[in-house]
């Protein structure tokens, strides 16, 4: 009983997303589709690294290198895919449909992988370490992608049609994707395993004393958040003709940062608000590259001085909607 | 079989011998007193049992087994549960969070069971809370459980770390300071929580503490060391008038451990 | 054996520069365990210092009528670079780092990549993203010696960084303003219950690490010839990793890690592909943090629990 109305539900929700697709598609340019699918990708973004950054207490800022990673991995085993999908399937939506969740799968799945082989042997650091670690890390996989001779170099990888790879992105992809993505690690979050991440957050060496493998769970919920950024580097590629190395350059982890800490590190729907804000930001300010970045800077450090818990700090909008509620007098029965 | 021996136990800290060759045994059911002015190694030595620290020589067995060096999260499953000098609870969490997070052992579900909410989480957790719920009503943290633990009064966060711990089963619980900041109100209450802690639920308690209001009344063996070495061992009766003891904490008048209930 | 020579003696001269960046990494670091995320732009703002303060003093006319520029020139204008990196040192640390002293560790972190980033942006919107080529503060004079090719600059970045080292020895050794910095690596708060003017200290080794990061950038410019606004990232990378390989809070320790980066650098771009010469850094970073994170002559610190 309880899977069945879960079905419906999801399906109702697939349906309310294809529907806003057309809303979507008709009513605005593709300058503000553009904007829309950036945002989406950026809260796939911001919510995968809000897990380990904000939930876990760990500090990585090299996550543009497993954005990367789902990438190329995507793209690569999409165009592999191709071939064989269209030949049982024949050409058309069904096929395409197919082809691109497999990849992204693909992407999720390396960049998983990639996830684990970083955080094992990083996540025994101390916080600043750990940070300078992941930027390593990061720095590493995007040199090692520009000088992959198979997946096009410095040039980037295009796959193997003249007119680049085929554009899966839309808007019913990103934003079932973000569903369910948003729904995975907020039910993660808000369960036994989230209360133990955040108890290695507040503090380690108490965690452990209760008998939590912190180890263990920061490697994993690392590796949850790289497969996150895996898939969002998995749409990014198919809105592009083609994957470069120069998209995953420092900045984007930078700007992954600012979602995160823009919105309230730990905070989900502050990662939300966060990975839109950049989204916008990019776009409003694209002539104006440098200056996007100077804002950026400057709001970081003016944030960590005036308001490091960010918009929202480690709460969600829901709570704060029920706060609002429980701030009433006090029942007559209450003594005192 | 003693519940918890250690054998000649020795921890250094590059130049700093902090722990040498202390030996001493637990029985099962005991509330077994660590006592030593400061900076004799107590609290050095619950880091060495609990794993923080690995001694550089000696075993520490707990129930017949050598855990001297295990991490300290398997040396918690196995059952021994411990609180901190400075209390160390999870502060942004709320206080019933604080005692589920110790409840491993009660919630088997996976990590994609948690991403999918599956029944057998649901159970679980269902199971977990209600537990956690007992404990704080043992403590009399209940109508606290959704407070965030870090704007509890001082006596209430102690009182939580030890439901935190008393979640994980234990054999053994190890008291760090238990009575710190106390008056002599709230650590008399105090020796009858520990007493509870023993009679009612079968556990075995070593506390370290300053306070001998406390440890005088409620030890029955107190183990005394001072700059990592152990100088004696004892009934309260003995180590209140023991000549070593008294050199060691100078300036400790004999007759204030008397005037105690 | 002369191309390994060669490469040795372009490594050391790199290194020399790692060094003098590196310092200014590990005298933070070892005070405020702060990772000064902004000292590669420091370094950078220094070159670029030297840069403008050369062309007002008429650098150009010199190189035009093919005269050397005077030395006593060049002295002024290291000076003004120094100078104007240390102003700008204290400048950070007062205003970005001081206010988020006490918060937790994440906090001055993200400061420091935040100031970094603005550094970096504003210096492109200053100073022109395009590289420039660097004046001829000191004109090449390249000479043989044993089949080994080198030139006066390289000797210059030996000797200015071996006089600025002991310069910094003497100082942390001998003066009041140096023993309280050391006093303060190894307790800050017992150091303030002390009596010492910690935010004085603190001052200071902006200042001193700021000044050397400077004449760092002065020498790399004349080292490299091009220099563009965004150089502090990857040297300044390069020269956190030396600290930290040398044991970060260790200023020996800075001076060996800067050497032997500069060293490995030259020779796997010598010797493997010029393609990993940054690369090689990084990995000797994740080596260093996994085999022995407290470095070649740092001390392990144990946590008080």
């Amino acid at each position: 009983m309880r899977a069945l109305i879960r079905v419906v539900i999801a399906t109702a929700v697939l349906l309310v997303i294809y529907g806003l697709q057309f809303g979507v598609e008709a009513g605005f340019t593709q300058y503000v589709q553009r904007i829309i699918l950036l945002a989406g990708i950026n809260v796939i973004l911001a919510v995968g690294l809000n897990l380990i950054n904000g939930t876990t207490g760990q500090f990585s800022i090299g996550h543009a290198g497993f954005m990367a990673v789902g990438a190329y991995a995507a793209a690569f085993i999409g165009v592999q895919l191709a071939g064989p999908v269209h030949g049982t399937l024949g050409p058309g939506p069904l096929a395409d449909a197919i082809i691109f969740n497999l990849a992204l799968l693909a992407g999720a799945l390396f960049a998983g992988i990639s996830g684990l082989i970083v955080g094992m042997p990083s996540l025994r650091l101390r916080g600043d370490y750990l940070a300078v670690v992941t930027l390593g890390f990061g720095e590493i996989i995007r040199i090692l992608f520009n000088n992959a001779t198979f997946l096009g170099s410095a040039t980037g990888y295009f796959g193997d049609s003249p007119s680049g790879l085929p554009e899966y992105t839309n808007f019913f992809w990103v934003f079932a994707w973000v569903t369910v993505i948003v729904l995975l690690i907020h039910n993660l979050t808000f369960s036994q395993t989230g209360r133990s991440l955040t108890a290695i957050r507040e503090d380690e060496i108490a965690a452990e004393a209760m008998a939590t493998p912190s180890t263990r769970l920061k490697v994993t919920a690392f590796a949850i958040s790289a497969a996150s950024a895996g898939i969002a580097g998995g749409l990014f590629a198919h809105m592009q003709s083609g994957v470069r190395p120069e998209d995953f350059r420092f900045e984007k982890s930078i700007d992954m940062i600012v979602m995160i800490i823009v919105g309230g590190l730990g905070s989900i729907s502050g990662a939300i608000l966060g990975g839109i804000f950049v989204a916008v930001s990019l776009e409003l300010m694209r002539d104006l590259q440098q200056y996007r970045l100077v804002l950026y800077a400057l709001l970081l450090i003016v944030i960590m001085i005036v308001r490091p818990q960010g918009l929202l700090g480690t709460r969600e909008l829901h709570h704060l909607l029920r706060r609002k509620k429980a701030e009433k007098p006090p029942a007559p029965s209450e003594s005192t | 079989m003693s519940l918890l021996e250690l054998r000649a136990v020795d921890k250094i800290f590059g130049g700093l011998h902090a722990v040498r060759g202390v030996s001493f045994a637990v029985e099962k059911g005991a509330i077994f007193g660590l006592i030593g002015p400061n900076g004799a190694g107590k609290t050095t030595l619950f880091n060495v049992i609990t794993g923080v620290y690995t001694p550089e020589h000696g075993q520490i067995l707990f129930q017949g087994k050598n855990i001297a060096g295990l991490k300290p999260a398997l040396i918690a499953e196995r059952g021994v549960a411990r609180t901190f000098q400075n209390i160390r609870i999870f502060r942004t969490m709320t206080v019933v969070e604080n005692v589920m997070v110790a409840g491993h052992h009660l919630h088997k579900a996976s990590i994609p069971a948690a991403m999918l909410r599956t029944r057998g989480y649901e159970r679980d957790e269902q199971a977990l809370r209600k537990r956690a719920h007992e404990l704080l009503e043992v403590l009399g943290l209940a109508e606290l459980a959704d407070e965030v633990a870090g704007s509890l009064p001082y006596g209430s966060q102690r009182r939580l770390e030890i439901a935190r711990g008393l979640m994980l089963s234990p054999q053994l619980l190890l008291l760090d300071e238990p009575a710190a900041g106390m008056n002599s109100q709230e650590a008399r209450t105090l020796n009858d929580q520990i007493r509870f802690l023993r009679d009612q639920l079968g556990l075995t308690v070593i506390l370290v503490e300053h306070n001998m209001a406390v440890v005088m009344n409620v030890c029955e063996t107190i183990h005394v060391v001072d700059h990592g070495e152990t100088i004696a061992q004892g009934t309260p009766a003995e180590i209140k008038v023991h000549p070593k003891v008294l050199a060691a904490y100078l300036g400790e008048e004999p007759a204030e451990t008397e005037a105690s209930a | 054996m002369t191309q390994l020579l060669q490469q040795i003696i372009n490594g050391l001269s790199l290194g020399s520069i790692y060094a003098l960046i590196a310092l200014g990494y590990t005298m933070v670091y070892g005070i405020l365990k702060l990772i000064n995320f902004a000292h590669g732009e420091v370094f950078m703002v220094g070159a670029y210092t030297g840069f403008y303060a050369a062309s007002a003093l008429g650098v150009a006319g010199f190189e035009a009528n093919n005269q050397s520029f005077p030395l006593y020139l060049a002295v002024l204008v290291l000076v003004l670079a120094m100078a104007a990196a240390a102003l700008l040192g204290m400048a950070i640390e007062f205003l970005a780092y001081r206010p988020v002293r006490s918060a937790p560790r994440l906090t001055p972190l993200i400061t420091a990549i935040g100031v970094s980033l603005f550094l970096q942006n504003a210096g492109m919107l200053l100073f022109s993203p395009n590289p420039q080529r660097y004046p001829a503060i000191l004109s090449e004079v390249r000479f043989e010696l044993f089949g080994v090719i080198v030139t006066n600059i390289k000797l210059t970045i030996f000797v200015v960084a071996l006089c600025l080292m002991l310069g910094l020895h003497l100082f942390v050794q001998k003066t009041w303003t140096g023993r309280a910095m050391r006093a303060l690596s190894f307790n800050i708060d017992a150091a303030k219950l002390m009596g010492i003017d910690t935010n004085r200290v603190i001052r200071s080794t902006f200042a001193i690490g700021s000044a050397l990061a400077a004449a760092g950038g002065i020498l790399f410019g004349l080292d490299q010839i091009t220099i563009n606004p965004l150089m502090g990232v990857l040297t300044g990378l390069k020269a956190f990793v030396a600290a930290v390989l040398g044991g970060i809070g260790s200023i020996p320790g800075a001076v060996i890690g800067g050497l032997l980066i500069g060293l490995a650098e030259q020779l796997t771009a010598g010797y493997l592909s010029p393609e990993y010469r940054d690369a090689i850094t990084f990995v000797i970073l994740i080596l260093i943090l996994l085999l022995k994170p407290e470095g070649l002559l740092g001390v392990v610190r144990v946590e008080k629990v």
